[in-house]
């Protein structure tokens, strides 16, 4: 439907064209339509084999999956899966996850990353202010496997420098982090936070950077201290980014950073309750479990509940200031 | 007199707050690196001193074992090298061509499906079919299984973000005059976009091509749901199963798995397989900085 009123808009800008008796004619230019639409041709099919055709197959979450029937012979068994999944305890608390986790995650990633922007503005010496940059923007350079291993050589109950190095120092016992639930929500959080906190500094330190020094000139020929600068000049600056950010995040929050959730936490059993999520449970039922109706149902749900948070979040976008929002 | 008192306080003030930056600025940087060096000392810490005393910030005794180990070892690891760079160099190149390709017909306002296409790309970063029929397509239907094509095609090759990127950068750098211009000339479509768009667009592509190249080297996940057959691993694949037998070991504690403990390579030698993992990334990090940023920066503010 959204394509047919995309054409339709097409059309009649030819026909105002014509109109308005420009250049144009109105049978199309195919020495110039051919070749151009060659090449958009290689993206155009890979879109629709890796984006398209997976829309269309959301559809087996309405399927009793058999792949001697294979996928489209499948018999259909309407609204079975579903039913399945939000009969179980699972189906709420991979949502009460997901949702705590990204919505804590957003809030801190922010505050953090508007922090250390802030103090990194605030160095005077260049080389030092490019060494801090750099060195905490290391840990978004690695992927999550990596990251799986640093946890891992500071967690592991018998070799662990946790264990075996801090702990003992405080006298303190040895605890087993993967299998004690109650740290988990705090270890998560803390390493999403380190490792996206050189990402959100680079982006508000660019909106800073950005600010009129004469508000500054201003500010401390009236007396201002650093704390007036900061609070009336610097962060008032720079609110139409942290809006525009968290909403874009709002509409993602539906989705999670797998490898945060499944990697990190080494996939153990007895923590899941406080390390699944919707992704985490859809990878599962998918390839350990072999529940296809399960997974596919709750994928669906994922598609569908972000869906309507991008649309709801953009929408809001729109209102608070037009030309950032997306469309 | 109150002039000047104002002003050394504000001097004061100004010393405190360069002080506290770059205290709080440098502890939070030794956090991002110590975890780095412990694992860079763990991989140096002779075996027996790894278990008995843990891993540690001084070890008590070092050896270089693990990467002996590697080396005298280093078919698999090697291999695993070689296919991380292979997808990374094939799928950085076919995705850059296709993405810088489709941005700029999405950019040519004379093109008349201008519109319809740039929604088509534009829909798909609303919405996407999610990781079930995604992988049942390529699996059942393009057979991609235990294929090096499952490390570079799957989500990897292009998306719509990159493209918009590269699309706005034609739209808002290159004008539109200079196209035709081109063509009056008598250069056809491909000839003007090799020649005349292409050698301008070279920041933007510099820059979609290093977060492309990253993405590639660090994934892990294709390789995780496509890859059962150990000679297609890639390194960060490597580093995964690894992490799955010290997962199987901790949950199964009898003795009868002691068979399995001889085929798992020691502690040293996971952590200096890690290392050989980051160093590449660290190594050029200094070179590609300035792009990185850049790259980041732009993508926030006009996604």
């Amino acid at each position: 439907m959204n394509q047919n009123s995309v054409a339709i808009e097409v059309d009649s800008r030819d026909t105002e064209l014509n109109a308005n008796g420009k250049r144009k004619k109105r049978n199309l230019n195919w020495k110039k339509i051919i070749p151009l639409t060659l090449m958009a041709l290689p993206g155009i099919i890979y879109l629709l084999i890796n984006n398209y055709f997976p829309m269309f197959g959301l559809v087996i979450a309405f399927k009793d999956v058999n792949f001697a029937k294979g996928i489209l012979g499948s018999d259909w068994i309407g609204f079975k899966n579903f039913e399945y999944l939000f009969a179980t305890q699972e189906a709420y608390i991979i949502t009460r996850n997901t949702i705590l986790y990204n919505g804590g995650f957003i809030i801190l990633q922010n505050l953090t990353g508007i922090a250390v922007a802030i103090l990194l503005n605030e160095i005077r010496i260049k080389v030092m202010q490019r060494v801090y940059q750099s060195v905490v923007l290391l840990p978004f350079l690695v992927s999550m496997v990596i990251v799986s291993y640093l946890v891992y050589a500071l967690l592991s109950t018998e070799t662990g420098l946790m264990n075996n190095g801090i702990l003992p120092l405080f006298g303190l016992d040895e605890v087993s982090w993967y299998s004690e639930e109650k740290y988990w929500p705090f270890i998560l959080t803390f390493i999403h936070v380190w490792k996206n906190i050189g990402f959100s500094c680079v982006i508000y330190l660019a909106a800073i950077v950005g600010i009129d020094q004469e508000y500054y000139e201003a500010a401390k020929l009236d007396g201002a201290n650093k704390w007036y600068q900061v609070r009336y000049i610097t962060i008032p600056s720079i609110v139409p980014m942290i809006i525009m950010l968290t909403l874009i995040s709002i509409g993602r929050i539906f989705y999670s950073d797998f490898g945060l959730f499944y990697q990190v936490p080494m996939n153990s059993g007895a923590i899941t309750d406080v390390t699944n999520v919707i992704d985490t449970y859809v990878y599962r039922g998918l390839l350990q479990l072999g529940d296809i109706g399960m997974s596919s149902a709750a994928g669906l749900y994922q598609s569908v509940v972000g869906f309507l948070l991008v649309l709801l979040s953009n929408y809001t976008i729109r209102k608070v200031s037009k030309e950032n929002a997306l469309f | 007199m109150h002039y000047s008192r104002r002003e050394s306080t504000m001097f004061k003030e100004e010393k405190a707050w360069q002080w506290s930056s770059h205290i709080i600025l440098a502890i939070l940087s030794l956090s991002c690196v110590l975890p780095f060096i412990l694992l860079l000392m763990a991989s140096i810490t002779d075996e027996r001193t790894l278990i008995q005393q843990g891993y540690s910030f001084f070890p008590q005794k070092f050896s270089l074992e693990a990467y002996s180990y590697l080396w005298n070892n280093s078919n698999g690891i090697f291999r695993a090298y070689g296919i991380t760079i292979l997808i990374t160099v094939i799928g950085t190149t076919i995705g850059l061509a296709i993405t810088s390709l489709i941005a700029y017909v999405a950019s040519r306002s004379d093109y008349p499906f201008q519109k319809v296409l740039a929604f088509f790309i534009f829909f798909t970063l609303l919405f996407n079919g999610g990781l079930v029929p995604t992988y049942l397509l390529y699996v059942q239907y393009f057979d991609i299984k235990n294929t090096l094509f499952a490390l570079i095609i799957p989500y990897l090759l292009m998306n719509g973000f990159n493209v918009m990127l590269v699309r706005t950068y034609y739209i808002t750098s290159i004008p539109a005059p200079l196209i035709e211009a081109a063509h009056i000339d008598g250069a056809g479509e491909f000839r003007t976009f090799f020649s005349v768009v292409l050698p301008l667009s070279l920041p933007i592509l510099a820059t979609v091509g290093l977060l492309q190249t990253i993405m590639y080297w660090n994934d892990w996940f294709n390789g995780m749901i496509f890859i059962t057959d150990a000679s297609l691993y890639s390194i960060q694949n490597v580093l995964t199963t690894m992490m799955n037998d010290i997962e199987f070991l901790s949950k199964s504690n009898n003795s009868s798995v002691t068979s399995v403990v001889v085929s798992v390579p020691s502690t040293a030698v996971r952590m200096a397989i890690a290392v050989i993992a980051v160093v590449p990334i660290f190594a050029a990090y200094p070179f590609f900085q300035k792009y990185f940023v850049k790259g980041i920066t732009i993508g926030a503010v006009k996604g």
